[in-house]
């Protein structure tokens, strides 16, 4: 404890009384604990038949379905968002006043909209123009909630590139510029790759907030693993009342699990960069908000690293 | 153009709402952030332990996750008859919360330890240290993630809408299935969150210039 800022190393004294605070705070965190248990109890969630229901293949079938469309709804948008995201970057920072502020405004318009809000129009539109569009069924809600994540997300990840890109020293492109190499060029063989690599734990977080966002197909009705979730516990009665506690906690340890696995990549490909001693910085693997500025993100990620560097100079 | 002028009481009750949940939450959020970063830096394990797994948990899970618990699981097991405002303040705040313990953890943790360790040989005590040392510097690190921490909550509000509380996307909603075209819908209501996240940011940016010290 002596790296503390708050805490001193602790003498004889403290030490005793930290040792009583532990045990005062262990009996309050256990008997939180223990009236949520049982609590539950009372009310028959730990009953063995409410868990019994996970055995039924069909119970086991739709939540894998549920998984699986979530997966899929994820990557279909982490593509997408992604191959956006590299346009509206490159869009932002173009020479063509007109590219430029077309990327501007469509950054910060969806940015600003809460993502939901998105989703629910393009849900709305889809609906409206479906036979135009060619989409139907369960087609619209997967088409809705897959072009709302990319426009939100895309926005977002062409903020964390920007933000790479303009951390490429300028030196690389005079000196692209000198060889002779043409914008294009210079963009795609010089400045992407070197911000993708410095911004590559930023970018998975935010892919972490992607596969969480998923969740709002729920809202539209689309058939992903909330939304089997809940109609799962909702129309399984046992004992007189619906299963959702154990539904919900082995729903939510799924979700936990698919994105502490994602942003374990983050931070070990963060870990790996830091390694490295020649490139630019790395940026920190810290998520993001769900709805959150990347790019603030970045700016603090960074901020720190230029404090720290000045002090050890 | 004429949905809003028609429907101005909505979009005002919407505009209300949001902004009522979005204060309410951010209340929740400051304070439960606080003591959970309280828990954080603590010498004492346990509350560490609950600290980190409050954090690792709720940074992980879906907000609509946390809305579905809210609405599905806490009135029939633990508080019934509990208002949907007060639910989704709940599912929010505490959603918010945990960006929030990160956000002044990582403030605190920007002190440098030689500040701590001059205060306290000077003999202040640790209420001093905190009072006048830590805490003024900490602020101003922490000042500029709360900011967007905020935002993505006035955001994150919307959800709230679709668990049957008044506000901008339960608005949007309701005008829709009247008919209404979607698109003006959508500017109106994109335009009632652009006024609200400036608002927040100028505020943040107001109170970070006022600590702001000459270097």
């Amino acid at each position: 404890m002596s790296s503390s800022v708050l805490y001193d190393a602790p003498g004889p004294k403290a030490r005793v009384r930290n040792r009583v605070f532990t045990v005062v705070g262990g009996l309050a965190v256990l008997a939180l604990l223990v009236f949520a248990v049982l609590r539950l109890n009372a009310k028959g969630q730990f009953a063995p038949e409410m868990w019994d229901i996970f055995n039924y293949a069909g119970v086991r079938t739709s939540i894998r379905d549920g998984v699986l469309t979530t997966l899929k709804v994820f990557a279909v948008a982490a593509v997408l968002s992604l191959v956006l995201g590299v346009l509206l970057a490159v869009g932002r920072l173009s020479d063509h006043k007109a590219v430029r502020w077309f990327a501007t405004g469509f950054i910060e318009l969806f940015r600003a909209v809460p993502l939901l809000i998105t989703i629910y129009v393009l849900w709305v539109l889809f609906l409206t123009y479906r036979s135009d569009l060619g989409l139907s069924g369960d087609n619209t809600g997967f088409w809705a909630l897959v072009i709302g994540l990319t426009v939100y997300n895309g926005s977002v990840q062409a903020e964390v590139l920007r933000a790479g890109i303009n951390s490429v020293p300028r030196g690389q492109r005079e000196a692209a510029y000198a060889l002779g190499m043409r914008k294009t060029q210079v963009m795609m063989t010089v400045l992407v790759p070197q911000a993708v690599r410095a911004m590559l734990p930023t970018i998975i977080s935010q892919l972490v907030v992607t596969l969480k966002d998923t969740s709002l197909g729920y809202v539209i009705t689309y058939q992903e693993l909330l939304f089997q979730l809940q109609q799962l516990a909702g129309n399984t009665v046992v004992n007189d009342d619906n299963p959702y506690v154990p539904v919900i906690i082995v729903g939510g340890a799924i979700y936990i699990a698919m994105c502490l696995a994602l942003s374990a990549l983050a931070s070990w490909i963060e870990r790996r960069g830091r390694r490295a001693k020649t490139g630019i910085r790395v940026a920190g693997a810290e998520q993001p908000l769900a709805a959150g500025d990347a790019l603030d993100v970045v700016d603090q990620s960074a901020a720190p690293a230029d404090a720290s560097a000045g002090k050890t100079n | 153009m004429n949905v809003l002028l028609d429907h101005l009481p909505q979009f005002r009750e919407g505009f209300l709402g949001t902004l009522s949940i979005t204060a309410a939450s951010a209340a929740l959020a400051l304070v439960l952030g606080v003591v959970i970063a309280g828990f954080r830096v603590s010498p004492i394990p346990p509350l560490r332990a609950f600290g980190t797994a409050w954090v690792t948990l709720l940074r992980n899970t879906p907000l609509t996750l946390l809305f579905l618990i809210a609405f599905f699981v806490v009135p029939q097991i633990f508080f019934p008859g509990t208002s949907p405002f007060v639910l989704a303040m709940g599912a929010l705040g505490c959603y918010t919360s945990s960006f929030v313990c990160e956000a002044v953890r990582s403030g605190i943790n920007t002190v440098p330890l030689g500040q701590a360790e001059a205060a306290r040989s000077l003999g202040m005590t640790f209420f001093q240290t905190l009072r006048l040392i830590v805490l003024p510097q900490a602020t101003r690190s922490v000042i500029p993630p709360m900011s967007s921490i905020f935002i993505a909550l006035t955001k994150n509000s919307a959800i709230a809408g679709a668990f049957s509380n008044t506000e901008l996307f339960n608005v949007s909603k309701l005008l829709s299935d009247k008919g209404f075209a979607i698109g003006w819908i959508f500017l109106w209501i994109a335009l009632c969150y652009l006024v609200i996240t400036f608002a927040i940011s100028g505020l943040f940016r107001l109170l970070e210039n006022r600590l702001e010290v000459a270097r």
